[in-house]
This record gives structure tokens, sequence and C-alpha cells, in this order.
């Protein structure tokens, strides 16, 4: 159906997808979170009719509407990106996938756009209480964006609910349940905001500490530590929790990843989780040579976390590659030879209906149904493809589980110290506490490489190759726009740090 | 309730919601109209202050208006989705450009210590409300003048010119189709800012501002509406779905849809109307009229282009691969889900009624910004 593919623009396409996606991801948990805490800080300003919490609730604002405006502008090119750099994709899966895309604007950026500028500009136009009802549905309208952009994201990573139409030659959907309700969609909606919330702790720990440091504005910083570290501490543990979810996910519908995230080439029973490890970068399927240069097990936890069952068996990439017949897995390289009989079918109807010779058509057509599911692996020229990058993945997600069990000790000696009222005297811990916000963004980073890249080469999961979701279009064209973007986009980023560090520096209103 | 509903019927729908948001937008680009106006009307600071404020309440109605715009022709119409976006490449990822540039400004433009000064992001306002709505409506003049595309047998597009959509901005009726656009957007930022401003010698220049951008306007429109009324369309036979040329195809449309015709008609006086009291008489409410006529008028435009057979995203090249409602759009089912979805809809413009009256009640002045740190 694609007469050549021209890699270097999908490589093209695909940086350009994760400049945006990652840029974005620099601004909407701090979005998510910020919005939530907000929303705290002025409900006890309502509540107790403490002055200072106003002041506290529009300090935290101001920042947050420096941050939700560039959330803003990255967002939407990649609402349109879809259609631009992956217009086949667009076609292909856009009856199901469009379709979370538009309830996300129906449902979630209305009510985040009207209410936004009430919450802005309000304060002297509307009740005190319709006021905070604003700030509330601000928070509650981002949040459920989240949802609808997760469900989308989830269905790829696992695509539920539909068919293939051979006639238009896309997938439509058929059960719109199945997509809102896939315990993978559920399992990334549940992970990433209450990692958005941790991400948004940390950016309230790290400009109360620099107070702290400065030695200014002292109560104004204890007041946002304590909520903030408690509602952090909370978050961390459900992030882990969650996450724990997450992985166990991962290994039932895209087992590929978890091998890539563990490094795993031979697959075994009771299997261990490589608790810190260096790989072995010359490392290829199906060669002799060690995956591990050095590495620390913990033994079976792997089976138990995949499987919930500490004999069971975990693949490895080999496995998945060349097939494991004691274990009744099918190797990549049957998969393609079916997927290619989906491929030739699916050309053969259309030729023979274009002929009008129904019977010719019919047998295509089941030829194409009886492997339709492999049809994705069609499209690979060789079973090694099937391969994410492995130590990207590997790394990331070490950095990530690293970090989140640092975050969560984090805020536990925090909300001790403050307790015991000796926070100030920790200047160390007061410095590293400011530097945590970037080890916030390097975990999040980390965990959408982990999802995004472990998800390689598929942009459908098993259906469809990033070399077929492509659009038509000449690499350089591609390559302009990513340079346009990288600039406008670090230009953009440059003055919104700036701007939030004066602002900071400045401090809240009267104090 | 709605999976009972013929295709066709929720097809037809669809292009009704869709294009409805299509013309909201429009209405609501008074914002860009606005920014163009700070630049170009003499103004003093203060009373730049005043229209940027007033705008910065707005934005993000509209911008957010664009998006769903986007999203809802993705789940309704992907293919039309896929075919434009990724064919017409650099018309969309200029426009956009013009937005994501917008996006900050209000919000960074007199902040202290802004990395670009607040020169160059008025100047990103003007370019957003000139050169953005210029090839939104380049983009929409196409819906008439047709593309350069072909769709294979999987319904995958090509696009056979080298400047990848911008072509559509060296079309005279597609350029008029802009100008249009933006004029049109300057005389409702014009309105709009004269209802909700409190500043006696701000509000008569835009009074008068709205009218001189409504006789601006006029030429293109007038342009646009003979070129649409004699030149050839799109014709798509309801039998085999082929698609033909066909003689004053558009001037037919209005013809045998005449609700079409009198909502043209009515939008365009509502317009003037809108306009003309603003200027002779003491009233400043006339964005009402003249935004309301511009929804009906936008409407009747994106009927013409997609209703009564007719291919409201041709190909010249090959007209076969021409888009129609009915050969782009989303399946039965999906349609049928976001047609409960969009029960939903009057529930946002409900509370969108609501904050804006909350919000509004009280004309802006200059003392209310002067005693609140957070104005732009
Ligand atoms: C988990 C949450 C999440 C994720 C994964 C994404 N976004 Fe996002 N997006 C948000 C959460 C969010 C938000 C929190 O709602 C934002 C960030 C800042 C803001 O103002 O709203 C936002 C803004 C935002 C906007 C501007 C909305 C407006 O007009 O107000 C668009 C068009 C998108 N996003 C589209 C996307 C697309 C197409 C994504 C996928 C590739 C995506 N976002 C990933
Ligand atoms: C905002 C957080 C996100 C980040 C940081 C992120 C990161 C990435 C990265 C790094 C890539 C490149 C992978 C590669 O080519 O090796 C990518 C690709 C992609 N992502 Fe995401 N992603 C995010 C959210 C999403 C969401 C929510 C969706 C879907 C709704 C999505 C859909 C895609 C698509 C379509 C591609 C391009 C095709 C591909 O290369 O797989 N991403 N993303
Ligand atoms: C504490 C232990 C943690 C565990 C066990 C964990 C586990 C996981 C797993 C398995 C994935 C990939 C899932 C998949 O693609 O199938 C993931 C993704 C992700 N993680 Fe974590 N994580 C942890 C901590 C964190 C922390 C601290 C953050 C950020 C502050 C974070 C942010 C993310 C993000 C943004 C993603 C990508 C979105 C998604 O796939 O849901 N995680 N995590």
């Amino acid at each position: 159906m694609i007469e050549q593919i021209d890699l270097t623009m999908v490589s093209w396409a695909r940086a350009t997808f994760a400049l945006t996606a990652m840029y974005h991801w620099i601004f909407v948990p701090l979005t998510l979170g910020l919005s939530f805490i907000c929303a705290f800080f002025e409900s006890i300003y309502v509540k107790t009719g403490d002055e200072h919490w106003k002041k506290l609730t529009r300090f935290w604002m101001t920042l947050f509407g420096i941050n939700f405006a560039i959330g803003v502008a990255t967002g939407i090119i990649l609402e349109f990106e879809f259609g631009t750099n992956w217009s086949n994709y667009s076609w292909m899966v856009g009856d199901i996938f469009g379709a979370p895309l538009a309830i996300e604007g129906i449902a979630a950026f209305f009510l985040e756009a009207t209410f936004f500028a009430v919450m802005f500009f309000g304060w002297n136009r509307v009740s005190k209480k319709a006021h905070l009802f604003a700030t509330w549905m601000v928070a509650i309208g981002s949040n459920l964006s989240a949802v609808w952009i997760l469900i989308a994201n989830g269905w790829m990573q696992h695509p539920v609910g539909m068919t293939f139409n051979p006639d238009l030659a896309r997938f439509e959907m058929t059960d719109f349940a199945a997509l809102v309700f896939s315990p993978v969609a559920i399992s990334h909606f549940v992970h990433v905001t209450g990692s958005a919330f941790l991400y948004a702790s940390l950016f309230v720990v790290a400009v109360s500490s620099w107070y702290l440091l400065k030695k200014r504005h002292i109560k104004f910083a204890k007041r946002s530590l304590t909520v903030a570290c408690t509602f952090g501490l909370l978050a961390s543990l459900f992030v882990a929790y969650t996450g724990d979810e997450h992985a166990y996910h991962a290994a039932n519908v895209q087992p590929m990843k978890l091998a890539a995230m563990e490094g795993l080439y031979d697959g075994e029973h009771s299997a261990g989780l490589v608790a810190a490890g260096l790989l072995n970068f010359s490392k290829k399927p199906g060669d002799d040579e060690d995956s591990f240069i050095f590495q620390v097990k913990v033994p079976m936890v792997l089976s138990l976390l995949a499987n919930r069952d500490v004999n069971s068996f975990v693949p490895g990439i080999n496995d998945l590659v060349f097939g494991n017949e004691a274990e009744n897995i099918m190797g990549v390289k049957e998969k393609m030879v079916r997927g290619k009989l989906a491929v030739s079918g699916l050309g053969d109807y259309k030729a023979a209906k274009k002929a009008g010779d129904q019977a010719a058509a019919t047998k295509a057509l089941s030829l194409f149904e009886e492997n339709s599911d492999y049809l994705g692996y069609g499209y690979l020229d060789y079973a090694e493809q099937a391969v994410p990058y492995v130590p990207l993945i590997f790394y990331s997600f070490r950095v990530m589980v690293g970090l989140g069990t640092f975050f969560i000790l984090l805020f536990m000696v925090y909300l001790f110290l403050l307790y015991k009222d000796q926070l100030e005297k920790q200047p160390l811990l007061l410095k590293l506490g400011v530097f945590s916000f970037v080890l916030g963004l390097v975990a999040h980073e980390a965990g959408w490489i982990v999802t995004e890249v472990g998800r390689q080469p598929w942009a459908i999961q098993d259906l469809l190759p990033v070399t077929i979701a492509r659009s038509n279009l000449d690499a350089g064209t591609v390559e302009v726009t990513f340079f346009m973007f990288l600039i406008l986009f670090t230009a953009l980023l440059i003055a919104e740090l700036k701007i939030m560090a004066k602002q900071i520096s400045i401090g809240p209103e009267g104090e | 309730m709605f999976g009972s509903l013929d295709w066709s019927i929720l097809q037809q729908l669809w292009w009704f919601i869709t294009t409805l948001v299509g013309s909201l937008f429009v209405f609501l680009t008074f914002v860009q109209g606005g920014q163009t106006l700070l630049s170009t009307l003499s103004l003093s600071e203060d009373e730049k202050i005043l229209v940027v404020n007033s705008l910065g309440r707005k934005w993000e109605l509209t911008f957010t208006s664009l998006v769903l715009f986007g999203g809802a022709l993705f789940a309704a119409f992907p293919l039309f989705y896929a075919t434009s976006f990724g064919g017409a490449y650099w018309v969309w990822i200029l426009i956009l450009f013009t937005f994501i540039i917008q996006a900050v400004s209000y919000e960074y433009r007199r902040k202290p210590d802004n990395f670009l000064g607040k020169g160059v992001y008025d100047a990103f306002l003007f370019i957003n409300g000139s050169i953005g709505i210029l090839l939104i409506g380049a983009a929409v003049g196409t819906f008439f003048t047709g593309s350069n595309f072909t769709l294979n047998d999987y319904n995958l597009v090509q696009w056979h010119h080298p400047l990848r959509g911008l072509e559509a901005a060296f079309s005279f009726f597609n350029v008029s189709f802009g100008l249009f656009l933006v004029f049109l957007a300057r005389t409702l930022g014009a309105l709009y800012l004269a209802s909700n401003l409190d500043h006696e010698e701000l509000v008569a220049k835009l009074k008068k501002a709205a009218f001189n951008n409504l006789l601006c306007l006029l030429p293109f429109l007038l342009f646009v509406l003979l070129r649409l009324v004699v030149m050839d369309g799109y014709a798509v036979n309801p039998v085999d779905g082929t698609v033909v040329l066909e003689a004053n195809k558009y001037l037919h449309n209005l013809i045998q849809m005449p609700l079409n015709l009198i909502l043209l008609l009515v939008g365009l006086v509502l317009v003037v109307l809108g306009v003309v009291l603003n200027r002779f008489t003491p009233s400043v409410r006339g964005i009402w009229p003249s935004g309301l006529g511009t929804v009906l008028t936008c409407l009747a435009v994106f009927f013409t282009a997609g209703y009564n057979n007719t291919a409201f995203y041709p190909s010249k090249i090959d007209l076969n691969s021409s888009l129609t409602i009915y050969n782009a759009s989303s399946s039965h089912y999906t349609l049928t889900v976001m047609t409960y979805v969009a029960l939903l809809i009057p529930v946002v413009l409900g509370y969108i009624i609501w904050a804006w009256r909350q919000m509004d009640s009280k004309k802006l002045s200059l003392e209310e910004l002067a005693a609140d740190k957070k104005s732009y």
C-alpha cells in the first residue's frame, strides 16, 4: 500500500513528535498538580478567612498562569501533529482515535479556558464562593483533559474495541466502553496524575526551600511546605503503587516492552529483577554474548511483578523474536509470515473488487481475516525490527523508579523536620529540595521514554508500525519544521524560566 | 436513540456541528481582530493596556474553539483531517505557528525579565491577527477552489504541489476570502472592545474603527460572493458518488436550499446592522447582532460547501478523489457515540455564558487595572 518508505522522514517525524511532546510535558504535569494545590490553598482561605492564605493562593496562581500559557502553546501543536506528520495514521485509526481528542475539547478544555479567566480576573468581579468554584473547575478541567488524552494513548499501547473495514482500509470503533474502561488506559491515568501531583509538590518544595535558604517569607514558605509535603508524600506512595500496576499491564499486553525494560534476552521461570546493572551494548538478539557486564538481581521478583506468581515464566527478547514452543510463544518471524498473508489478502481483495470478481474477493477477504491480528507484522522487513532500543528503556526505567523511591524519602524527611521545626537549620537538605524539582522532571520524561520508545516500532501496538503511520512528506520538510519548533520552543522556554525566576524572587505580594 | 438514525443523517448532523464550532470560532476571532487594532489604531499607552486586558480575558475561548474545531473534524471527518493536514502541510503549520506565539504573549508581554521584550510579544499578537487569519481564510477558500491531491486505493493522500498548501495563497479568490476574514475580525474586535471598555475617547475611536473596517471588508466580500455564484463547483452524483464540475454549482446550492440563502442574507444584514447601530447611535451593543450575523453567514458558507451533493474538499487534479461529507466521515458507530457526547455542548455553552456575564457585567476601567497587579 505504500510504495517506498522514506526512513529519514520517519525519523524526523518521530523526532518532531518527541520534541513537542517532551516540551509539552515540562509544563503539563505542573498544570495538573499546581491547579489542585491552588484550589487547596484557596479552600483554606475561604474556610478561615485569613488574608495570608489569600496571598499564598494568589502567589502560586501567578506561577500557575505563567506555566499554563506555554502548556497551551505546546499543546495545540500536538493536537494537529497527528494530521500533519502522521496523516496515514490519522486516516487509518481516526475513526477511533479522533473521538477522545474531540471529547477532550468539549468536556475538558472549555472548562479550563472559561474558568481560567474567572480565576485570574474574577477576584473583585464574582463572589468568593463563585471564585473558589472557578478554581476547582480549572483543576478538574485540566485533569479531565488528562483522562481523555491518556485514553487515546492507552489505546495505542493496547488497541481494543475495534475492527478493520477492508473496503475503506481503516479501523473502525465497535465498542466505546472498551476504549474508555481499558485497564491499560486507567493505569496510565492514575500513574500520570499521581506523578503530576508529585511534580507540583516538588515545585512548591523547591520554591519554598529557596525562600528558607534566603531567609525570606519564612511563614509563607512553611505553610506552603506543610501542604505540599503532605500532598507530595501521599502522591509519591500512590505513584509507586500505580507504577507497579502499570508494569503488570505492560507484561501482559506489551511483553516486548517489559523485556526491554529489564534487558531480559532469555526468558526464565522465577525470573529475578535487575536492581542495578551495566548493559552490554553490543548484545544483539539471538547472539551468544552476555546481556550484562555486571548486574545485581533480586531473585523471583520479576515473575512476581509481571504475573503475580513467583514461579511463572517471563519471556525474554529472544523468545519473543524467535518463538518458544515449550512456553507456547509465537515468534515475530512467524507473525511476519502471517502478517504478509494479511497484507496480500487485503491487496488481492481490493484488486478483485475493482475487477468485479466476487468469488476471488471473498476468498482473498477470508485469507485476510484469518491473519488480520498480525497485520502490522506484515510490514516489517526483518524480525529484529520488532525490538525497541533496549539501553534507553532499561536505564530510563531505572532512573524513574530510583527517583520515585528517593522522593518518598525526601518528603518524609521534610515533614519530620517541619514537625520538629528544624528545617531552616539544614541548608544542604534545602539545597537538595531546590534541585529535586529538576529530578522530578527527569523522572517524568524518563517515564514517557519507557512508554513511548518501548512501544517502538509500533504506532499502534502490533497493528501499525510507525513507518506506515507517517505522512507522505519528504524528509527535508519535516526536518525544517523540527528546527522551527526547536528554536521557537526553546526561546519560549527561556522566556518562561526567566519570568518565573523573576516572579519568585519578587515573592508573594505585600510580604 | 441516535443509533437508529441513518448514517447519512448523522453525517449531515456532524457537518452542522463541526461547522457551527467553526463559525463560533470566526465570531470569536474578534480577539485576533483586536490584536491588530492594537498596533494600527493610534492608541495611547493607557488605551493599549485597556485593549490588551479586555482581549486577554477572552483569548482562551477563541483558541480553544480552534482546538475543538480541529478535534471535531478529526473525530467526525477523519479523511479530511488526514488529507488536509497531512497534505496542505505548510499552510497548517504556519497557522499553528501564529497561534503558539499568541498563546504566551498576553501573559508574558509586560512581565519583568520576559527575555524577548514587549515589542516582540506585541508583534506576535499582530502576526496572529493578520497572517494567521489570512491563512485560515485561504485554507477555507480551497473548499471552493479545490486543491492538488489524489487518494490512492487505501485512501492515503499524495499531494501534487511543491508548496504543500501554500499555493492556496496564490489564488485571488482565496486571498480575498482571507482578507475578508481579517477585516471582519477587526470589525468585530472594535465592536467587542467598544462594548467592554469604560473609556469615552477610546470607545469613540473604536466605534469609528468598526465602521471603517466594515467599509474595507465590503469589496472583498462582494468579490467573494460574486465569484461564488459564477464559478464552477464540484458536484457529486448521489447515485454512484462520482464528482463532476458543474457550472454555477454554488449558485444552485443557494437557490435549491432557500433556507441557506436566507441564512446568508440575514447574516450579512445583521453584521452590517450591528456596525451601523454602533456607529450612528449611542448604543455599544452592536457586537451582538454583528456576532450573530457572523455565525449565520459562516454557517451559510459552510453549508454551501458541504450540503446538496457537493464535495466540500475538492481535488482539482483528480475529481474523484474529492472529499464529501459522506466519503470522509467516521463510521456510523463513532458518529453515534459522538452525537451523545455532543449533548454536552449546550452545557458548555451554558457555563461559558454564565461566566461571561459574571465577568463582563461591569465594564473594564483603568482604575480597576491599576489596582490589580495581575493585569497584562
Ligand atoms: C496527562 C495529561 C496530558 C497529556 C498526556 C497531554 N496533554 Fe495536552 N494538555 C494537558 C494535559 C495533557 C493540560 C494539563 O490540560 C494542558 C497543559 C497546560 C494547559 O494549559 O492544559 C494541555 C494543553 C493542551 C492543549 C491546549 C488546550 C487549550 O486550548 O487550552 C492541546 C490542544 C493539547 N494539550 C493537546 C494534547 C495532545 C494532542 C497530546 C498528546 C499527544 C497531549 N496534549 C498530551
Ligand atoms: C506528553 C507526554 C508524552 C511524551 C513525553 C511522549 C514522548 C514520546 C517520544 C519520546 C516519542 C518518540 C518515540 C520514538 O520515536 O522513539 C513519541 C512518539 C509518539 N507518541 Fe508520545 N509522548 C507523550 C504523550 C503521547 C500521547 C498522550 C500520545 C497519544 C495520544 C502520544 C503518541 C505518540 C505518537 C503518535 C508518536 C509518534 C509515533 C512514534 O514514534 O511512536 N504520545 N512520544
Ligand atoms: C516508584 C516507582 C515507579 C514505578 C514502579 C513506575 C513504573 C512505571 C512503568 C512500568 C511505566 C511504563 C508503563 C508502560 O508504558 O507500560 C511508567 C511510566 C511512567 N512513569 Fe513511572 N514508575 C515509578 C515512579 C515514577 C515517578 C517518580 C514518576 C514521575 C515523577 C513517574 C512518571 C511516569 C510517567 C510520566 C510515565 C509515562 C506515562 C505512562 O506510561 O503512564 N513514574 N512508570
